[in-house]
């Protein structure tokens, strides 16, 4: 289902972040496919939300290159972009979800709005056809379209989140970051969530790097995984066989310290 | 028929006449003087040269009697005199490190080299309205003289705290061209030097607020009152021609530093943190608000993450000013019927809008939320 | 307009001021403005605003605008809601008469320079004019978002879809876009600016204009421009077109059908009157003979039931 014979579209090489004296991350190396979605397990302090703030044109790091695929020009580091290029290119072929819905959503303008602005952004003007890709992004991510006009305020957490993806969907961005994106939802509305995100993210092809503390959702939505502690990458590999099979005693720790149902 | 109101003129003359009348009042009763103004409301005129960013005692209680008592209309008046000044360059920055103290206090230690001089202050007063001044009567009797004056040596408290390194130190770079906010805009983020300056002219009631608001736990930073002094010094200016500085005037500034929570990590020692204030003359509320306040904007600066509003610098300084309120506030008073018409005619067409749905009202099914975009 | 003037051509004005109020320094600072936002058509220029005899909000960057382009040989026109006999519009134009001594008229056609508070003259202006607005919040992103830090952002790197964002939202809930005054414009195909209260109404005047437009907000400390025949298009949908304020009624008093127009409520039940808001345009059709009904119009009972709540649908 993957290629890994097409180009890396991304491709991240001994990124380091330092705070001062402190490592937030170091020496992370990995390259990412079209349609492949790697996770990124680890506690809290592990580096993962650094790694994704750097890798996501968020953060600049302190040592190490960040090379994305463009359309336009081909693979290029993204710090060595513009601030145009680089803010275009989050407004276009890169979508960030945030653990904090109201982090990625303006809560002041109703649902199909936040759809479609981006749009707006790249010059659609034709109000009907934008609301039409709002109807059509909505149901997608199984929304009560009869919400197109509420604002994100009155939705509840799930809501919120779905509305947050189908945001940064509307462009068809070939690579897509989530931070925690079920962490705080009940968990049947989380199920449900990841189902529809990893029917999405198949049928688009969309390449994803999801950042999460719960190997439950990273067993259900990424190809690869990679395990993160204390700034560092301690062990990197097929989803199922790092979790089946975990060689590195940190992440054998991980494991057998889920608790059973 | 209908015939246009005409007579603009006329009215705003008679407008005018009839404020003056008003201002005068009842014309059996002596007029106010300017230097009554100046001696005896001297809090008042303190306050409209501070605002007024104008020191000119007599010019301020012009203002005052102009306005009428209304302080902001007074500072208003004077800002607007001072656009008309020519300015021929910049005066030496002042030392309040030499002024001649009449009162000095400190809240951090008991006692400090110079001692705790109390000068005029209403601290130690009752707030008890006297009413042997309501008649005029003799001037009270004067003050009885020391027997030493005043310590020459008068250090700064935070110099004190400095020589243990406890208080962080700016240095300033006295090379570099002054930032001048009444010559140019302020831009955001705005550094210190600006934020200063805009504090300074800033309105009291609002500063007050938002440093009382800081004390209230909206973005507490645990003030101390290291110091606060009044008194006069000297103002010096170097003309070109002669190559150094010369005394052109002695004013009376206020002047405090706040001493606040200390700041440090593993690498750096901990030191305690710094607000300022200054005025021209005794405004000496102003001062400790305005030192609340800078020190509440410095909080990204100083790594506080910004909560409250007191630490928001666009919203502290683009409302600090009171003439830019009072203005844009008083500004609704004007004509705005034409822009009034256009709401009229489109909340008109919106309802006609759904009174003809109302008619129509046969098929639910057109109504999904759009309504006819009729014009 | 803009030489320097001698001793012996300075008219007889209010002593111990300069010429027009402002010192020659501060004139040239605002003038150094002015040319950055002509040669930037739609960006905001920021400027050192001074405080001016009139608070801030009256129309203190019209007037330090006007004071640093007018000359003895201009002659000035202003008004304010399209008259020049309103209080503001008055006292403005005194304030030029104390300080410049230059030539004032209520003639659109004759006058070299028009300050204007929310109009645009119904007459067309000429190459040789120039018309200055007055601008309470020259900002047009500021409705979304309040910082200034943010927003000189958006507009450096053009990031403006959010104005369409707001466009949306209006057609969503109300089935039209409702904005009626301060319309968003963009110019040159560039920057997108506020063109100050006018009705939108208005806006097809600054498109391609023959005068050069300069805009003045004293408070906000700003100046910006929009240069003779620029392209000046508001923002709409193309299923969604901008459109203009329309009247039932024609001028009461000079029969105009084509102008804005002012409502004037005659009694106190509901019968109004509609009147040309630009008084100079109405007086110059009336003195070439054209005369409206000077009928009032009576009030309707409103029959729209306020159950249905406010959205259309």
């Amino acid at each position: 289902m993957i290629d890994r014979d097409q180009p890396a579209l991304l491709q991240v090489s001994d990124l380091s972040r330092y705070y001062g004296g402190q490592v937030g991350c170091a020496d992370v190396s990995f390259d990412l496919h079209p349609g492949e979605v790697l996770g990124v397990v680890g506690e809290s302090g592990s580096g993962k939300t650094t790694l994704l703030k750097c890798i996501s044109g968020l953060l600049p790091p302190s040592a190490g290159t960040v090379q994305f695929d463009t359309r336009v020009d081909g693979p290029r580091d993204i710090y060595e972009l513009s601030e145009p290029e680089r803010r275009m290119l989050m407004r276009t072929d890169w979508g960030i979800v945030f653990q904090n819905p109201r982090d990625g959503l303006r809560m002041n303008v109703s649902a199909g709005a936040n759809v479609g602005e981006r749009l707006m952004a790249v010059g659609a003007r034709n109000y009907g056809e934008i609301r039409s890709a709002a109807v059509d992004w909505l149901s997608k991510v199984e929304m009560d379209l009869g919400r197109i006009d509420h604002l994100p305020a009155t939705f509840s957490g799930g809501m919120q989140q779905r509305l947050q993806i189908a945001r940064n969907l509307v462009t068809q961005p070939r690579l897509v970051f989530m931070d925690e994106p079920t962490s705080g939802l009940d968990v049947s509305v989380q199920a449900r969530l990841l189902d529809l995100v990893r029917g999405l993210v198949r049928q688009l092809g969309i390449a994803c790097v999801v950042v999460t503390h719960d190997l439950g959702v990273a067993r259900l939505l990424s190809h690869r995984l990679m395990v993160m502690r204390g700034g560092s990458v301690v062990e990197h590999g097929l989803t199922d066989q790092v979790l089946d099979d975990p060689q590195h005693p940190y992440t054998q720790l991980l494991v057998s310290s889920i608790l059973p149902v | 028929m209908y015939v246009a109101v005409k007579g603009g003129d006329a009215a705003i003359e008679n407008s005018q006449t009839l404020l003056a009348e008003e201002r005068r009042g009842d014309t059996s009763i002596e007029a106010l003087s300017i230097e009554q103004i100046r001696e005896q409301l001297s809090l008042a005129v303190d306050r409209v040269m501070t605002e007024g960013s104008l020191h000119d005692p007599d010019l301020a209680a012009l203002a005052i009697k102009q306005a009428r008592g209304d302080i902001v209309e007074a500072i208003f008046l004077l800002r607007a005199y001072r656009t008309t000044l020519p300015r021929f360059g910049a005066s030496e920055a002042i030392d309040t490190a030499e002024m001649a103290i009449r009162r000095r206090i400190s809240a951090t230690f008991k006692d400090v080299p110079g001692g705790q001089i109390l000068g005029p202050s209403f601290d130690y007063t009752h707030r008890l309205l006297d009413f042997t001044l309501a008649a005029n009567g003799e001037p009270p009797a004067p003050t009885p003289i020391a027997d030493q004056p005043v310590d020459a040596e008068m250090p700064r408290v935070t110099e004190l705290l400095n020589q243990e390194g406890l208080i962080e130190q700016k240095v300033a770079d006295d090379d570099r061209e002054v930032f001048d906010l009444t010559r140019e805009s302020m831009k955001f983020p705005a550094d210190r030097e600006a934020r200063l300056q805009n504090l300074a002219r800033g309105d009291e009631g609002f500063l007050l607020a938002l440093g009382y608001s800081t004390q209230r736990g909206w973005g507490r930073n645990h003030p101390f009152a290291g110091e606060i002094r009044m008194g006069e010094v000297v103002v010096e200016f170097a003309p070109e021609e002669l190559g150094f500085p010369i005394e052109i005037a002695e004013i009376t500034v206020t002047e405090c530093q706040m001493v606040n929570q200390f700041k440090g990590s593993s690498e750096v020692p901990p030191q305690f943190t710094r607000g300022y204030g200054l005025t021209f003359g005794h405004c000496e509320r102003k001062a400790m608000a305005m030192a609340l306040v800078d020190r509440a904007l410095r909080a990204e600066e100083l790594g506080e993450s910004i909560e409250a509003p007191a630490q928001d610098q666009e919203f502290v300084l683009a409302h600090a000013c009171n003439v830019e309120a009072s203005g844009f506030v008083q500004h609704l008073k004007l004509p705005h019927y034409v822009d009034f018409q256009s709401e009229l005619v489109t909340v008109r067409a919106l309802r006609k809008a759904i009174r003809e749905n109302a008619v129509n009202d046969a098929d639910p099914g057109e109504n999904s939320g759009l309504a006819p975009a009729a014009e | 307009m803009m030489d320097g003037i001698t001793e012996m051509e300075q008219p007889e004005t209010l002593s111990g001021y300069n010429f027009a109020y402002l010192d020659e320094q501060t004139k040239r600072m605002i003038r150094r403005a002015t040319l950055k936002a002509v040669a930037i058509p739609g960006y905001q220029v920021p400027f050192g605003s001074r405080e001016m005899p009139l608070p801030y909000g009256w129309g203190t960057g019209g007037i330090q605008v006007t004071a640093s382009i007018i000359g003895v040989e201009d002659t000035l026109k202003v008004i304010d809601q399209g008259a020049d006999d309103t209080t503001n519009a008055v006292n403005i134009r005194r304030f030029f008469a104390k300080t410049a001594g230059v030539a004032t008229t209520e003639k659109t056609a004759e006058a070299s320079i028009i300050q204007t508070r929310h109009r645009i003259p119904e007459e067309q202006l000429r190459a040789d004019q120039i018309i200055v607005y007055q601008v309470p919040q020259p900002e047009p992103l500021r409705f979304i978002e309040p910082r200034e830090a943010e927003t000189r952002k958006m507009h450096a790197l053009s990031e403006y879809g959010v104005m369409h964002v707001g466009l949306y939202e209006e057609i969503a809930h109300y089935g039209r876009i409702t904005q009626g005054y301060n319309y968003p414009v963009q110019v040159n195909d560039r920057y997108i600016m506020a063109p100050s209260p006018i009705p939108k109404f208005d806006n097809p005047k600054m498109d391609n204009m023959p005068a050069l437009q300069l805009f003045g907000a004293g408070r906000e400390k700003r100046i910006y421009a929009v240069p003779p025949h620029t392209k000046v298009k508001s923002l709409d949908f193309e299923d969604h077109p901008f459109t203009i304020e329309s009247w039932e009624q024609a001028c009461a008093l000079c029969g105009s059908e084509e102008s804005y127009l002012d409502e004037v409520i005659t009694d106190d039940r509901g019968s109004r009157l509609f009147v040309c808001s630009d008084s100079d345009y109405c007086r110059t059709r009336r003195e070439a003979g054209h005369q409206g009904s000077g009928l009032p119009v009576p009030g309707e009972p409103d029959t729209t039931s306020t159950d249905t709540a406010g959205e259309a649908s």
